[in-house]
């Protein structure tokens, strides 16, 4: 069949599955857009800015199993669309842009809205591609699609002329792909394995450590299951929530700058640490001389071979899919006789315990005024511990990572690695659509959903009945945090003047907006807009100014060094 | 510690600045990179020459193994190897110059490949040392220009880089 390539491109995401294209129109894409209205197999979603597009697309890739899809123009279009590209990057999730670019007879011309598209986005994809001939469409979605979902993931883009999105040729996707210098590692080494095995039953005082690719992989299920058989204490990174259930008695919180006071010590005094899909992150263990000097054996399982040993040595690496490890580790445990020490791993929880009684998540709450962390735990009791939350970057994500308890993977969304502001309301969207039926909530402050907040029409246009959680405290706040802490005290232009009435704001866009100043209304106003199955509530929590978020490493710091309170400073 | 670090890389544009956008972006430093296709026309081979410590070169070609396009990486500096480099050295050549300058090529067994009747176009491959020996044993006055290609290199016997 002789189709042109915008047809072809439509073509290539039904055949992919892709039931949702996040998107923006503009001159360089007009055909694809034009082809998107002759069909009805993927629906497009209009947001109101690139940014959001893909953010939208990488929060419905986190929520699923599946690849997100973007869809913007050339120039500006993927200019501002380059943000959320390196927040999918950093995070490894799977998403494929699309991206227009001026006709190939303007190319390197200076067009109006032209841009080195291929050439700006190198750094913060897996891959990308500038297709220049209409028939290499196919192959080359295909490919980016294979890519994008295969091996360590990572967001891929396509860059297609408009010219090429014109012409014809026959159309026919390709079924398989292969390509000689792609070829991703699955199977982990089986002596590798075997020796890790070993380590693990030999040791004395055992820590598992797990980050994002547990979730990525799916591999939720393997990693309780081992974690149960081996009886070992476990921490989830802040990207890895989820991966096991947070309710359990054998986890201990999340390691790292504000992690639980008992995961941080564990995992300094362990003499074994058996890393899952974690990448030894500076937010995890702080300063790494620091974390180096208590001697430890370190199994480190990671599908991209260069995370291992990058800024830890590793004592043996074991690279694959970290189900497929993870599953034969069980089998290897279930098939031998030997289990771990009781006597060792008695002691050691004995001291993992009296950790734990330290109670390092405590604070005081107020009748008074509105404590951000009583709002999380109040959000927690009223959805069931069961919403998709997304978060965006500041105190409330990590009040969000601390106090809600996340049970099972994909329900936790939000920008670990690069730490983008205004991430919150669009992985909402993202999550919305992906799950019809769940209760979204995106947790956020009054200084990151302003980074975004016109998103708040396309949750109009598409009816997304997203619950908005703003701890709202006037200030930057982990930046107040910083300059409190590490600056004297002064506040250089962390305070937000003239905020607008976040209520009335989302009455404006046709939502309903709650405003709560007073604790003993928090709960009530959640119940409210939970129950308000098709609304999309915009709830404006007017929280404690001075809220810290504790315990705290200092950056530079190592893991023991901890801040657990206010009376610690 | 300074490596020779050869790979093999699918030759479609921008596959250049892939690598040496990677070297950049992660502050590693590249002394030299050679590129150019191979017998195999749908390949380029790279030879980049870099120091770092162990940690840092392991996880260079880590990295450089990572790219999409990198079909193979070797580190030929870890075992024996042949490193070639080419010079041409443009020299003023007049006078009692002329004779010592053609006996310097000699000694050297480099070639005089263009002569006017002021000047010699010499060319010369060799290692570095051998290129740097040149240029420290020729009076520098008499030096025009000099224009080097990076390193190329190969593994010695059995070693050898191919898919």
């Amino acid at each position: 069949m002789v189709l042109t390539g915008a047809e072809i491109v439509i073509r290539c995401l039904q055949e992919e599955k892709v039931d949702y294209v996040f998107g923006y129109p503009g001159g360089a894409v007009l055909y694809i857009y034009d082809a998107l209205f002759n069909q009805d197999k993927v629906r497009h979603v209009l947001v109101r800015h690139e940014q959001a597009a893909v953010h939208a697309a990488d929060g419905y890739a986190r929520s699923t199993e599946k690849v997100g899809v973007a869809l913007v123009t050339s120039g500006p279009g993927a200019t501002n669309a380059v943000t959320g590209i390196a927040t999918a990057y950093t995070d490894s999730i799977p998403v494929v842009i699309i991206s227009g670019q001026v006709p190939t007879a303007a190319i390197g011309q200076d067009a109006f809205q032209e841009v080195d598209t291929v050439g700006i986005t190198r750094p913060c994809v897996k891959h990308n591609f500038l297709v220049k001939d209409v028939r290499d469409i196919a192959n080359t979605i295909k490919k980016a699609f294979y890519l994008a979902k295969t091996g360590r993931p990572g967001p891929v883009l396509v860059d297609i002329p408009k010219d090429v999105s014109a012409h014809k040729c026959e159309f026919e996707y390709p079924k398989e792909i292969s390509m000689r210098s792609y070829n991703p590692v699955i199977k982990g080494h089986q002596g590798q394995i075997r020796k890790a095995v070993q380590l693990l039953l030999e040791a004395k005082r055992p820590m598992i450590y797990t980050g994002g690719g547990v979730v990525l992989a799916n591999a939720a299920e393997q990693l309780t299951k081992l974690t149960r058989l081996l009886g070992f204490p476990i921490t989830n990174t802040l990207m890895g929530l989820g991966g096991y259930p947070a309710s359990d008695r054998q986890y201990l919180g999340m390691p790292g700058m504000h992690g639980t006071y008992e995961a941080n010590m564990a995992m300094h005094y362990s003499d074994v640490l058996l890393a899952v899909g974690a990448r030894f992150d500076d937010r995890v263990i702080g300063n790494p001389d620091h974390f180096a000097e208590e001697p430890r054996k370190i199994i480190h399982v990671d599908i991209d071979p260069s995370s291992i040993s990058k800024r830890v040595r590793v004592d043996v690496p074991i690279v694959g899919d970290l189900k497929e490890v993870l599953e034969e580790m069980i089998r290897q445990l279930e098939a031998g006789a030997a289990r771990p020490n009781p006597d060792a791993l008695g002691a050691w929880w004995k001291q993992v315990d009296e950790w734990r009684s330290r109670e390092c998540m405590k604070y005081k709450n107020s009748d008074e005024i509105i404590k951000p962390q009583f709002v999380i735990q109040k959000l927690w009791e009223v959805t069931g511990g069961d919403a998709i939350v997304t978060s965006d970057v500041g105190q409330h994500q990590m009040w969000a990572s601390q106090y809600y308890r996340f049970d099972k993977p994909r329900r936790w969304l939000n920008s670990g690695g690069l730490g983008t502001m205004g991430v919150g309301l669009p992985y909402a969207m993202g999550a919305q659509l992906a799950n019809p039926g769940a209760q979204v909530a995106c947790v956020t402050g009054e200084a990151s959903i302003q980074m975004n907040i016109q998103e708040l029409s396309t949750c109009k246009q598409f009816r997304l009945p997203i619950k908005i959680c703003n701890l709202n405290n006037r200030y930057l706040g982990m930046v107040r945090q910083w300059q409190q802490l590490f600056h004297g005290e002064r506040y250089s232009e962390s305070y937000m003047d003239s905020l607008p009435d976040f209520a009335k704001l989302a009455e404006a866009y046709g939502h309903v907006g709650l405003r709560i100043e007073r604790p003993a209304d928090v709960e009530g106003a959640l119940r409210e807009a939970f129950a308000r199955k098709n609304d999309l509530v915009f709830l404006d929590f007017q929280i404690d100014q001075t809220e810290n978020v504790y315990p705290m490493v200092q950056g530079g710091k190592g893991l023991t060094e901890m801040i657990l309170s206010a009376e610690d400073l | 510690m300074r490596h020779v670090i050869s790979l093999l890389i699918e030759n479609e544009s921008g596959a250049l600045s892939r690598v040496s956008g990677l070297f950049s972006a992660r502050g590693y430093n590249i002394e030299s990179l050679t590129v150019a296709p191979t017998e195999d026309a749908s390949m380029s081979r790279m030879t980049i020459v870099t120091t770092g410590s162990d940690d840092i070169i392991e996880q260079i070609t880590k990295q450089l193994n990572k790219l999409v396009e990198v079909v193979k990486v070797v580190d030929i500096s870890e075992a024996a190897h042949i490193e070639r480099e080419l010079m041409l050295t443009k020299v003023r050549a007049t006078g009692k110059d002329r004779e010592e300058m053609k006996r310097m090529a000699e000694i050297f067994r480099a070639r005089i490949i263009d002569v006017t009747d002021t000047s010699y176009v010499i060319e010369l491959t060799g290692n570095q040392s051998k290129l740097d020996a040149f240029i420290s044993a020729i009076d520098p006055t008499l030096i025009l220009e000099s224009v080097r290609s990076g390193v190329c290199g190969v593994g010695r016997g059995d070693r050898i880089l191919k898919v």
